[in-house]
Order: C-alpha cells, then structure tokens, then sequence
C-alpha cells in the first residue's frame, strides 16, 4: 500500500523522530520516566505504521506473522522475567536488534552498487555482528552460564588483532566487488570480534559492556538508515548511540572506571583474575539472636544491600526488618551502591518493588560520612561494593571503585552465603576484622530469622 | 535523500543525544539503558522494508528472522522498561503516603 505520499511519510518519520527524543529526554528524569517510555513506544508504532502506508510491500502477511511471532515471544518474556534477572534480558534485547540490523545490511548489498551505500553496509554487518555476539556472551556471564571472571588465554591480543585486520580487509574488498560471500564472512569475523571482546571483562564490568553494546547497536541501525535511505533509522540510531555513549560513561564513572580499561584491561593484564578458592581464615560468625541484639539496641542502622539481597527474593523482608526497627524508634537507612545489584540503578528498581519508602534510599555520597556515626552496619549480600581493597590494593580488579564505607561502622555484620568471593572474584578483607561478624545462610531466611528475632526482644 | 542532508541530520542527532542524558543521575542508568535499547528496536521498519522487497525465498527468510529479532528488541525493550520503572511508580506512591502518616503523628 502506498497511500501515503514523500511529504506526509517525511513528516509521519520525523513526528517518531521528535517522540524518540521526547522518550530519552523523560526517560532523565524520574518522574517522567515512565511516560518517556510510553512517548518512545507511541513512536515506534507511527514509524512501523507509516511503513506500512508508504512502501510498496509484498509478503505483507509473511511479514505481519513475523511481527505477531516476535511479540509473542518477546512481550511474556518480558512481562514474567524476574527482576534480578533484568540485566540478561536487556542484553539479550539489545543482541537481537544488532543481528537484526546485520541481516538487512546484507540483504541490502545485492540492491546497490554505489561504494558509498556498501561502505555504510559493510560498517552495519561488523557493528551489528559484534553487538549480537558480544551481547550473548555478556547474557551468558550474567545468568552464569560460564564464568563470570575474565576469560584470557596466551595470544588473544593477536588473535583480536589478526580478526580486526582480517575484518578490515573483508569490509574494503566488499565495498568494492559487493560480494555476497565475503560479506558473510564479515559477518562471521564480527561475530568472533564481538565474542573476542567480552570475553575478557570481568564479571562486575559486564553491565557497563552491555551499554556500549547498546551504543554499538544504535550505531549499526543508523548505518542501515543510510543504506535504506530512512531518516527516521538514521535520527533514532544516532540518538541511541550518542546518549548510549555517555551513558556508558557515565555508568564507568560512577563504578570508578575507564571505558578503555574495561575492555583493554585484561589485555594489559592489568584486571588480575582474582582467586576463587575460599579462604581458610578464622572469621567470627554469629547467631540471628545475637544480630537482633545488635540491631535492636541500636540507635542508628545503616542496611547495605546487594545481589545476594535480589537473588534470595529478600527485599520484602529487608523492608520488613527496616520497619520493626523503625517501630523501636531506631534510626534505619538503605546505602544504595550506585551499581548495588547488577546493573546501575538496578537496586533502587529491587526495593522500590519492596516499597521501601523513597526516603530511606541514600545514594553513596550522602551515606558515606553517615557511617561514622552508626552503630552497626548490615551488609546483606554485598560484597564487592564495601570492600576496601578498592581503595588501599592498587593491584585489585577493583581498585579505584567508589565504595561505601561500611569499615567505618562501630559494628559490621554481614550476612552472607558462604565464604565464596564476590562478583568480582576477590576477597574481601573487611570479614576478618576486629569488628565483623557474620551470619551465613540464604538473605532471606537470615533476615526473616533476625526479623523473628527482633520483634521477640 | 541525498549525503549532505543525511549527514547534516547525523550531526544534528549525536548532539541531542549527548544533551538529552547529560544529566541524569545513577538511579535512572538502568531504565535509561534500557529505553534507548528499545528505541534502536525501530531497525523493525528496515526489517519490514527489507522483507516487502523480497523476491527469493531465501532472502525472504532471512529478512522475516531479521523482522522477528527487531520486534523482540522492540516489543520486548519497550515492556521491560515500562516494568521497571512501574516500580519507581509505586515507590513514590509509597514515599507519599509515608510522610502522609509520618505528618499525622
């Protein structure tokens, strides 16, 4: 169907275009987030509309069982995922829409024989290739299907080397013979590019990789933009990868990183794998009455949640235990890590789904001097954002991360699964201190233990 | 459309996207995230363009996995995110009610 004539299709594009900004500029803030995001869905479905009406289109309902399949798929996904399990599914989101664009730059390569067009074809197939390949492994780091740790073996900088020159070689000889086979053999180096290039980030990295990725992604679609000749590709995918880079580092910023380390890190040798055998040193560990004491005594509580908080559904008992506490007229506050959990912000996201009130959220700068004066800090299945080998071990994979100061506390409890390391894969001195003591089992249970504990005082 | 206007829109487009994040604070990098991820899903419309113009089946196919991957980044992106930050929704909702009972004692 082609109702639409150049004008309206031209003004329909850009209307989506202006929605999209709209969309990231609410998504800033938050109270327009959640509007921001419905704006940005209001203008996908103009775009997808105006296609519709304005190209002439065979295969429509091959087309439209597509769209049906691929929504059918994605949206209970989506809707049932847990949230702990948030990061994998944007990766995995992200993945899809680089190989999406990969495959039509190359279906477009047989329709153009302009150099200029297959510069902008070859350059989406290796974007979106590496994109698609990186964002599984980073799916496959984050549900722990492989380690979590840098992954390096002898010579992968040569390996990473002699894929990116081979790419190169690929990309020039297909803008000039628009050869079908050697752009799938581009692809094919892009694939292993992208594989290359996660491989070696460790664990605690991963989240700000897959922003890059994102970035990444929104660079392919607004190359495959060009190929089409579609401003509205061109407009969203540039908008997605410029704000996607500063997201990116802005996300490095606030863990306390370089983009470049992140990725070249392992290269140099300078992200040490850290140890995962489990120490054998005395700890001090301690009984859920003895914990309830503590906190019940107390007049100031500083809760420190983290990934092991979220996996063991804890939130609501965290919430629970902040408001007996509360009840006892003890002053109780939640230290948010800005990347407490997975992702940044993913923690303020677990225990607002707790209804933990807004105001009991401290970000880390304004916690931070606040230790001093508390009387026991609760680490509740975080580890590498209150160790502070961030700040005295230069060799550290963590050195250099904003931590919160949970040192300073008059007592430390951690409660905690085991003796295993965190994500990061390091140990943490800060549980053989004079003043630590520690509780093992499940957050869950321990908190509900503690929680049962506190109200029989 | 040809080069120069294309390239002009390109400019133009990486500097409203630095500016529209610039400032935005570590609470919202996830959501943020995860809506720019969504928005990239509009590579649906080349996908959709890419399979009207197919004549072999072979071509076909490709381009319907290319329309099928491109809606679930975009379906998929769009519900993820609306779900999260329906949470800082409640959260707020939550926040005020709690003033609310802390000023009526």
């Amino acid at each position: 169907m082609t109702v639409l004539d150049p004008v309206w299709t031209a003004l329909l594009y850009l209307v989506a275009a202006v929605f999209f900004i709209l969309a990231l500029r609410g998504l800033s803030s938050p109270r327009t987030a959640r509007r921001g995001n419905l704006i940005g869905a209001l203008g996908a479905l103009i775009g997808v509309i105006t296609v519709f009406l304005s190209v002439r289109l065979d295969n429509i309902p091959w087309i439209l069982g597509s769209i049906a399949v691929g929504t059918v798929v994605a949206a209970p996904v989506a809707r049932g995922v847990k949230m702990t399990q948030m990061p994998q599914l944007v990766a995995i989101f992200n993945g899809v829409g680089g190989g999406a664009a990969a495959l039509v730059a190359l279906l477009e390569l047989g329709h153009t024989p302009d150099p200029w067009v297959r510069l902008a074809i070859v350059f989406t197939l290796l974007v979106g290739a590496v994109s698609f390949a990186g964002s599984g492994v980073t799916f496959a780091k984050l549900q722990e299907l492989m380690t979590t740790r840098p992954v390096v073996f002898p010579g992968l900088p040569v390996v990473m080397a002699a894929v990116l020159l081979a790419s190169v070689a690929a990309a020039v000889a297909v803008v000039f013979t628009g050869s079908v086979a050697l752009a799938v053999l581009l692809l094919v180096l892009g694939l292993a590019a992208g594989v290359l290039l996660v491989l070696p980030v460790g664990g605690a990295d991963v989240p700000i990789v897959i922003s890059l990725l994102n970035a990444f992604t929104g660079l392919a679609v607004a190359a495959s933009g060009v190929v089409l000749g579609n401003v509205l590709l061109v407009v969203a995918g540039t908008l997605v990868g410029a704000s996607g880079t500063i997201l990116t580092r802005a996300m490095a910023a606030a863990m306390g990183r370089s983009v470049a380390g992140i990725l070249f890190g392992a290269f140099r040798g300078g992200s040490t794998a850290g140890s995962t055998a489990v120490s054998e040193r005395p700890v001090r560990s301690s009984s859920p009455e003895d914990v309830a004491v503590l906190l019940g005594y107390a007049q100031r509580v500083i809760i420190v949640p983290g990934y092991g908080l979220a996996v063991a559904q804890g939130q609501h008992t965290a919430a629970e235990l902040a408001a007996a506490l509360e009840a006892r007229g003890i002053d109780v506050a939640f230290a948010i890590h800005p990347v407490a959990g997975r992702m940044p912000g993913h923690m303020n996201v677990l225990l607002a789904e707790a209804n933990v009130p807004y105001e009991s959220l401290k970000e880390m700068g304004e916690i931070n001097p606040e230790f001093k004066t508390a009387d026991v800090a609760l680490v509740v299945g975080a580890n590498d954002v209150v160790n502070p080998a961030a700040k005295t071990s230069s060799g550290s994979p963590i050195y250099g991360m904003p931590i919160l100061e949970v040192a300073e506390a008059r007592q430390v409890v951690f409660l905690k699964r085991s003796m295993r390391p965190g994500f990061a894969g390091i140990e943490n001195e800060l549980l053989y201190q004079p003043q630590t003591s520690l509780l093992f089992g499940d957050a869950k249970d321990s908190l509900a233990q503690v929680l049962g504990a506190v109200k029989a005082l | 459309m040809d080069g120069m206007s294309l390239l002009t829109i390109t400019v133009l487009a990486v500097f409203v996207g630095f500016e529209v994040v610039s400032k935005v604070s570590s609470t919202l990098h996830t959501p943020l995230m995860s809506g720019a991820n969504a928005i990239h899903g509009i590579i649906l419309v080349g996908a959709i363009i890419v399979a009207g113009q197919a004549a072999d089946p072979w071509v076909l196919a490709v381009a319907l996995l290319a329309v099928v991957l491109a809606t679930a980044n975009l379906v998929g992106g769009f519900v993820v995110t609306d779900r999260m930050l329906h949470m800082f929704h409640g959260r707020k909702d939550v926040a005020r009610s709690a003033s609310a009972k802390a000023e009526s004692k």
